[in-house]
């Protein structure tokens, strides 16, 4: 499959009288926007703000992450299952507000996350202290039940991002990347000389709140699968994954997987970055099995002497991880892991649930339990009580003067596993 | 002007006797005792041993406290600038003590000290994460390189100098983790971590494996019909409200609950505080986490003594094993006292 | 009491029962209440057995 991603850099947000892109800055008509997201009756209100790197600002319990994008030339329409129908997505021309993020917030659910502030010691632990955000204030009808809140407000955020990206379909692209992958048969006779290598992408399925979507199918209920990465760059794999801010993955996240970008930076170099694998995180333990003997009988299928794997979250899925390792590597496939630690606040318990002498090779994110304390912020966006809720907030959390004692659990991607930050840990 | 030292030494060591003279009380003498003469001539004129604080190693073990009170005092009577325990090697109380007089000064005097213990001494899993400890080999004929090593350390602690490669290789790791940001993100480090170990270059893991410790297991009860058993359980499951805060992520307390009356845990009258899973099962039937409902129908039947009448919670989520090791301590300890024989632990 | 043996294995514990499922390790929604509670009662029972078994190593106990 072969996608042209063209970036168009973004640096700033405005309002105005039409949505649109000039001068690295995107203009949103805040009561087109508004009208369009409360037609679906779930929500009684919608608000939107911005909030740029280096200012004052607060941004909480963050929801979910998006980037704007949309399709420019090729089959479908980018979220497929939500906003873009459900066939195959992947393929030709896809714009990308490369620098701009949509987040989403509210008093929805509890518990829900995270935080994001856009300058102070909590900028430096997420990524979305970096990009210009329109932050999107949802206060949900009263009476809806939980997972149709859950639902709405997913919708908000993917149809805010394509909203946006498609009112900038004119604008000219700073840098256009191009990506193809061909097709198996091909790609298995590609370098012979280099070793076959694929990608093993955990995905969060533990149920409501902590679940994921691929063309809207609940991860839940997928047995573990092939997928190019190009349908992910258009959206197939979506979150609804809202707690644990620190190494949730959010869909801007899986739209910009950098295990992908990685592996295909060297690919035809070091490796032949063969294909990608999908699989879940489920609750029982007969699903772990199978789920892991699968994902890594693809891989032997494949024929790949090397995996990456990367999980979401921390806890169970930590013996997904360790299943996963200890079978492809008794398969004779070598493998790197990617998670965090919760190694507690004084660093000094074992940072994973689970453990195989297998996984000598370990790529960490950094122990989540350490804490931080946030300065205020002039200006909060959401709802500051549910601090105390956040995992990662604590009874006491909230100071007087503002400021905040969290762990970095509570921030927004502190510790994302699929490596996204410069973020990791060592041994004293 | 040089840095004035204290030594801490067991009885074995400062030539007054062995096992038989365990028992003896301390002794503070001026100057050096024992193998302080050989610790002294490493510190290079620039520190020196100007007292020496002698303990019998069963003394020790049985009032610990006063006697770190001790030393600890004798460190601000005699403005002591540093301290340096042992070599202790293997001896498990030696060790033992060692760790502890350098924890209670690093503590209440804030300055270096040192010490150095063979591996699997016991004061090496108690102490290393508090303080220094310098790798030796497990007897005294490991004196010549474990004294050199704890001067090196003690005098670069003492003028505030980078510890050398060398010093690095002598100290035992802490174990913490401490975060760090790396050049390049997760991904890029993963992916040339891989490339490494697909040519059979030597790679560093960015994190070993955990090792979890075990315990014996405890023999079966004898009649059931007779037994008090206790429930416990790390699914969060709390009175509604969570009275006592109990965190989503990363507890940081458990809570003890009487629930002598309760027949049937009840939608609303508990909840979960656990964030780590879809509470919505648990909140509209705690029992399905906690099962109240049916030990209390076995105890009615006869075939359990009696269900104690606390339970114990935590959230499991998140939760740092040191924590759970002290809950779990804690609330064995409260068990025992009750005469409870036997605890079913419910986890989600 | 746990869903994830292998979990309660690696951390060390002693004497374990499987159960269903992570938010409902003593139930399942999916049965009637009457079904639900004869599940719970019957895991219960196993994990009493089990206190009641002697045993030198770590056991799962699936019977």
């Amino acid at each position: 499959m072969k996608l042209e991603l063209h970036r168009v850099k973004v640096k700033k947000w405005a309002f105005g009288s039409a949505t649109g892109f000039a001068n690295a800055t995107v203009t949103v008509n805040k009561e087109e926007l508004t009208a369009l997201l409360l037609q679906d009756e779930r929500l009684a209100g919608i608000e939107l703000h911005l909030a740029h790197p280096g200012d004052s600002i607060r941004i909480l319990p963050v929801k979910d992450a998006i980037e704007p994008r949309c399709k420019l030339e090729g089959a479908g329409e980018v979220f497929p299952g939500y906003i873009g129908d459900v066939d195959t997505v992947g393929e030709g021309k896809t714009l990308v507000l490369d620098g701009a993020a949509i987040l989403t917030t509210g008093r929805l659910v509890a518990p829900q996350e995270g935080i994001v502030d856009m300058k102070g010691p909590g900028a430096d632990y997420t990524p979305f202290s970096q990009t210009a955000n329109l932050v999107v204030y949802i206060t949900p009808r009263e009476g809806v039940v939980l997972h149709e809140l859950e639902n709405a407000c997913r919708m908000v955020g993917l149809k805010t991002a394509h909203y946006v990206a498609s009112s900038c379909k004119s604008a000219k692209a700073d840098k256009v990347d191009s990506y193809d992958f061909p097709p198996l048969a091909e790609a298995m006779q590609a370098h012979p000389k280099l070793p076959k290598v694929a990608y093993v992408y955990m995905l969060q399925s533990q149920g409501l709140l902590h679940d994921t979507w691929v063309y809207g199918v609940d991860a839940k209920q997928i047995l573990p699968t092939l997928i190019s990465p190009t349908e992910i760059m258009d959206g197939a794999i979506i979150s609804g994954n809202c707690v644990s801010a620190c190494d949730k993955n959010n869909t801007y996240v899986h739209l910009n997987n950098p295990i992908i970008e990685s592996l295909y930076k060297r690919h035809g170099k070091d490796i032949n970055f063969v294909g990608t694998i999908i699989t879940n995180e489920n609750v029982t333990l007969a699903d772990k099995k199978r789920s892991s003997s699968y994902a890594i009988k693809l891989a032997k299928m494949l024929g790949v002497e090397g995996l990456v794997i990367s999980e979401e979250g921390f806890g169970n899925p930590d013996a997904d991880l360790i299943m996963n390792c200890w079978k492809a590597e008794r398969s004779g496939i070598k493998t790197v892991l990617i998670t965090d630690e919760f190694a507690g606040r004084d660093g000094a318990s074992q940072s994973l649930a689970d453990s195989c002498p297998e996984g000598n090779a370990c790529v960490t994110a950094g122990n989540a339990n350490m804490l931080i304390t946030l300065p205020p912020m002039d200006i909060t966006i959401g709802d500051l009580p549910t601090a105390e809720v956040l995992a990662g907030g604590f009874f006491g959390s909230m100071n007087k003067d503002g400021s905040m004692d969290v762990e970095i659990q509570a921030i927004l991607s502190a510790t994302n596993e699929l490596g996204f930050t410069r973020n990791g840990a060592r041994t004293e | 002007m040089s840095y004035r030292v204290l030594h801490y030494i067991n009885q074995f060591f400062a030539g007054i006797g062995g096992e038989e003279k365990a028992d003896i009380s301390p002794e503070i003498r001026d100057g050096l005792v024992g193998p302080g003469q050989a610790l002294n001539p490493a510190l290079n004129g620039e520190a020196e041993i100007i007292k020496t604080f002698i303990c019998g190693d069963n003394y020790f073990a049985n009032n610990i406290d006063a006697v770190c009170a001790q030393v600890v005092a004798l460190v601000k009577e005699a403005k002591i600038d540093a301290l340096i325990a042992g070599p202790a090697f293997n001896a498990g109380r030696y060790g033992t003590a060692c760790g502890a007089v350098c924890a209670a000064v690093a503590k209440e005097c804030n300055i270096p000290v040192i010490t150095a213990l063979y591996p699997e001494n016991p004061g090496v899993d108690l102490y290393r994460k508090l303080i220094p400890i310098v790798e030796s080999s497990d007897s005294a004929r490991g004196m010549g390189k474990a004294v050199p090593a704890m001067a090196s350390v003690i005098l670069k602690f003492l003028k505030k100098e980078e510890l050398c490669k060398s010093d690095h290789s002598c100290l035992m790791e802490k174990g913490i983790r401490i975060n760090m940001f790396y050049d390049e993100n997760g991904a890029e480090r993963a992916v040339a971590m891989l490339v490494k170990k697909l040519k059979g270059e030597e790679f560093t893991t960015e994190y070993k494996m955990p090792v979890f410790d075990r315990v014996e297991p405890r023999p079966a009860v004898k009649d059931m019909s007779k037994a008090t058993i206790a429930i416990v359980t790390s699914g969060g499951i709390v009175p509604k409200g969570n009275p006592d805060h109990i965190a989503a992520s990363s507890a940081q307390n458990y809570g003890e609950y009487d629930f002598a009356n309760v027949k049937d845990l009840l939608q609303n009258e508990y909840i979960t505080a656990h964030g780590g899973y879809d509470q919505t099962y648990a909140n509209e039937d705690p029992d399905r986490v906690l099962p109240v409902d049916v030990l209390r129908d076995i105890e009615k039947e006869g075939k359990i003594g009696k269900l104690h009448n606390k339970f114990y919670t935590t959230v499991g989520n998140g939760t740092a094993v040191a924590n759970a090791l002290a809950f779990g301590k804690e609330i064995g300890q409260k068990l025992r006292d009750a005469n409870v024989q036997a605890v079913i632990l419910t986890s989600t | 009491m746990a869903t994830i043996v292998p979990i309660s294995v690696s951390v060390g514990a002693n004497r374990i029962i499987p159960t269903v499922s992570i938010p409902y390790p003593l139930g399942n929604p999916k049965l009637n209440p009457v079904e639900e509670k004869n599940l719970r009662r019957q895991l219960v029972e196993k994990a009493l057995k089990a206190l009641q078994t002697d045993v030198t190593e770590q056991t799962v106990f699936t019977e």
